[in-house]
């Protein structure tokens, strides 16, 4: 689990192609993660990022090729099986438990890594977990969401609950963090907080896979980036010769890079 | 293992206390004899039960009363068979209630929503059909499944125990103490004070966090590793224990079952029970069920002679038309009584009565003036 081990493949998306009936909305991707590394996956609206994202936890099927996950072959795998081997990931719209308490939100991850495959503990009280429950308040403590954490979840801003998500997949101290545009609907200080946090992860080397459309973001966080356009991966590589290349400026960038 | 939280000791403390009383404050509503607040203490136990389905994963059963009747046919087939010890009896009637949600459960709980309440309410209705002609010579159908004095009841019979009852049919008993009128009563409170305190448990355990996760969403219930099946089964199950329990009581309060008791309207009425005191709350569904029974059974023996003594003190046109018109609200006409009060709740409280003792007393808390938050949803 070193960061400085050479060249560590920790996720292999291989040959995948996905149709939507006749529309082809992935052909030939092959993208490779490195372990410890942050890998962003840009491209203009329906270039298909989200789709891969949604091919490698499972929720959609390929249509051919396969994801392999540290040796595991993720294809047929149910979604709570690829989350077990240690994916997590942060949606789009923040999924979170609205009618639970904020603290509660971040608990039952952490007793899904585990008693997700199921376990009957009826008669355990939650509030005698300690070691869950510290983790938990430590967490939202790094978050500066602890003094909120018996509020229901449900009132929380846009912005805190994207947070809260961001602590419910942390806590599970996943091998590989999926990021679907973690920053959406944050303000700019929001953002750069998310920033600061997300290169925190980084310094504990967490991998992370992340989506994002705010190029500030990208930036700030990147080791090696993916660019995707019409369901094909363009350019990979290091985030300036992305910045420089040509074939990636006119697909994406254009004039609108900040 | 048993530990629960200050608040929730409290709370079963006060529970205790109420159930325990019932007999002092049932006196002046009426409603304090033995048959009756067995029935309070039974149907409490069944709304429990159905809320830890219901309330908890917000899988809404339409098929609940199924298990009640099982649990009822069990306990008096543990009497015919084996002895009239109600401890084997209603243990066997929590087992065999659980093997039936066992089945019944692993279908339904392939679909969600109203899908699973539809196949809920057509496995009921198959138990009913069951029950009601198919399985005669094991439900004795119509007449439904009675004592009689030559069954084999084989542990009785190896005990060399006289049954308790003398000349007449025996009667269920407990270590040899016949089970009739208060001491009915006391068992079925015991019984429902332990049933309250295991809610408490669940609610208060991981395993509840669990079950409340998939109630709020299941999206990310998957994605966050819990495998839901199972976790729905085990409370599908469980459930289905308490209302064997119910079911099982019933029979021991009053040893005859019919099929009757598995008819959809009782399915029905459960889900009022629960709906009316409030969805998801621990003290709710009691509450709910209680209104209901009492409304069922006092409400509904009121007539008109007593109206019209009530009303005595005013002028005869006057009282009249009192008589008149309230006539249509109580004896047969208690269903519009209770339909009006459960539509009142839905639309103004949905979060049940436990909602509006909520709200009357954060309004009280803060004074005139301030409105206070809505609960729940």
């Amino acid at each position: 689990m070193s960061v400085t081990s050479e060249k560590n493949i920790v996720l292999h998306a291989a040959d995948v192609i996905k149709n939507f009936g006749g529309l082809r909305a992935l052909s030939d991707i092959d993208l490779q993660i490195e372990e410890g590394k942050t890998h962003a996956i840009i491209g203009p609206n329906g270039a298909g990022k989200s789709t891969l994202l949604n091919v490698i936890i499972g929720r959609i099927a390929p249509t051919s090729g396969a994801v392999v996950f540290d040796g595991t072959v993720l294809t047929g795998k149910a979604p709570h099986e690829i989350n077990q081997l240690g994916i997590s990931r942060v949606f789009q719209t923040p999924e979170i438990f609205a009618d639970l308490s904020v603290l509660h939100n971040v608990m039952a991850p952490a007793f899904a890594r585990r008693d997700g495959a199921f376990r009957l503990n009826m008669f355990r009280a939650t509030a005698r977990e300690a070691a869950i429950r510290d983790e938990a308040e430590s967490l939202l403590n790094d978050f500066g969401m602890w003094d909120r954490r018996d509020d229901h979840s449900g009132a929380l801003s846009r912005g805190d609950k994207r947070r809260l998500e961001l602590c419910m997949c942390l806590i599970q101290h996943p091998r590989l963090l999926l990021l679907d545009e973690p920053t959406a609907g944050m303000s700019r200080h929001d953002t750069n907080t998310t920033i600061e946090l997300l290169k925190k992860i980084k310094l504990r080397g967490m991998t992370k896979v992340i989506i994002e459309h705010d190029m500030h973001v990208v930036f700030s966080l990147a080791d090696k980036i993916s660019v995707l356009a019409q369901g094909r991966i363009i350019a990979s590589g290091l985030p300036q010769d992305i910045k420089e290349d040509p074939r990636v400026q006119e697909a994406y960038l254009g004039g609108a890079a900040e | 293992m048993f530990h629960l939280s200050r608040k929730d000791q409290v709370k079963l403390a006060i529970f205790a206390l109420v159930v325990v009383t019932m007999p002092i404050w049932l006196a002046p509503l009426g409603a304090a004899y033995p048959g009756l607040m067995q029935k309070f203490a039974i149907y409490a136990i069944f709304a429990i039960g159905f809320n830890i389905l219901f309330g908890l994963t917000g899988y809404l059963s339409f098929g609940h009363a199924a298990f009640l009747g099982v649990g009822s046919y069990t306990a008096v087939w543990s009497f015919k068979l084996l002895s009239m010890d109600i401890l084997p009896a209603l243990l066997f009637a929590v087992l065999v209630a659980g093997l039936f949600a066992l089945v019944i459960g692993f279908f339904s709980l392939r679909r969600t929503g109203i899908y699973f309440s539809i196949l809920t309410l057509a496995f009921a209705q198959m138990c009913y059909s069951l029950a009601y002609s198919v399985l005669t010579p094991i439900t004795n159908g119509e007449t439904g499944l009675l004592l009689a004095r030559d069954d084999p009841r084989v542990i009785d019979a190896a005990l060399g125990a006289g049954t308790v009852g003398g000349a007449g049919l025996p009667s269920p008993a407990l270590l040899g103490n016949s089970v009739t009128g208060y001491f009915g009563f006391y068992i079925c409170a015991a019984l429902l004070i332990l049933t309250f305190y295991i809610s408490q448990k669940i609610f208060a355990s991981p395993f509840g966090l669990a079950l409340r996760g998939i109630k709020s969403n299941q999206t990310r219930m998957i994605y966050t590793g819990f495998n839901i099946r199972p976790y729905m089964l085990a409370a599908f199950v469980i459930s289905g224990m308490f209302a064997g329990l119910a079911g099982g009581l019933l029979a021991v309060t009053d040893p005859i079952a019919g099929a009757e008791r598995m008819r959809w309207t009782e399915s029905g009425n459960i889900v009022l029970m629960t709906i009316l005191g409030g969805v998801g709350t621990l003290i709710g569904p009691v509450i709910g069920a209680w209104v209901i029974k009492y409304f069922e059974n006092i409400f509904s023996a009121i007539n008109k002679n007593m109206l019209n003594a009530t009303f005595d003190f005013l002028p005869d046109g006057m009282q009249n038309i009192a008589v008149t018109v309230l006539s249509k609200f109580v004896g047969e006409g208690w269903h519009l009584t209770l339909g009006l009060l459960f539509v009142l709740i839905v639309v103004f409280l949905p979060g049940g009565l436990v909602e509006g003792y909520l709200k009357l007393v954060a309004r009280l808390r803060r004074g005139r003036g301030t409105k206070p938050e809505a609960g729940g949803k």
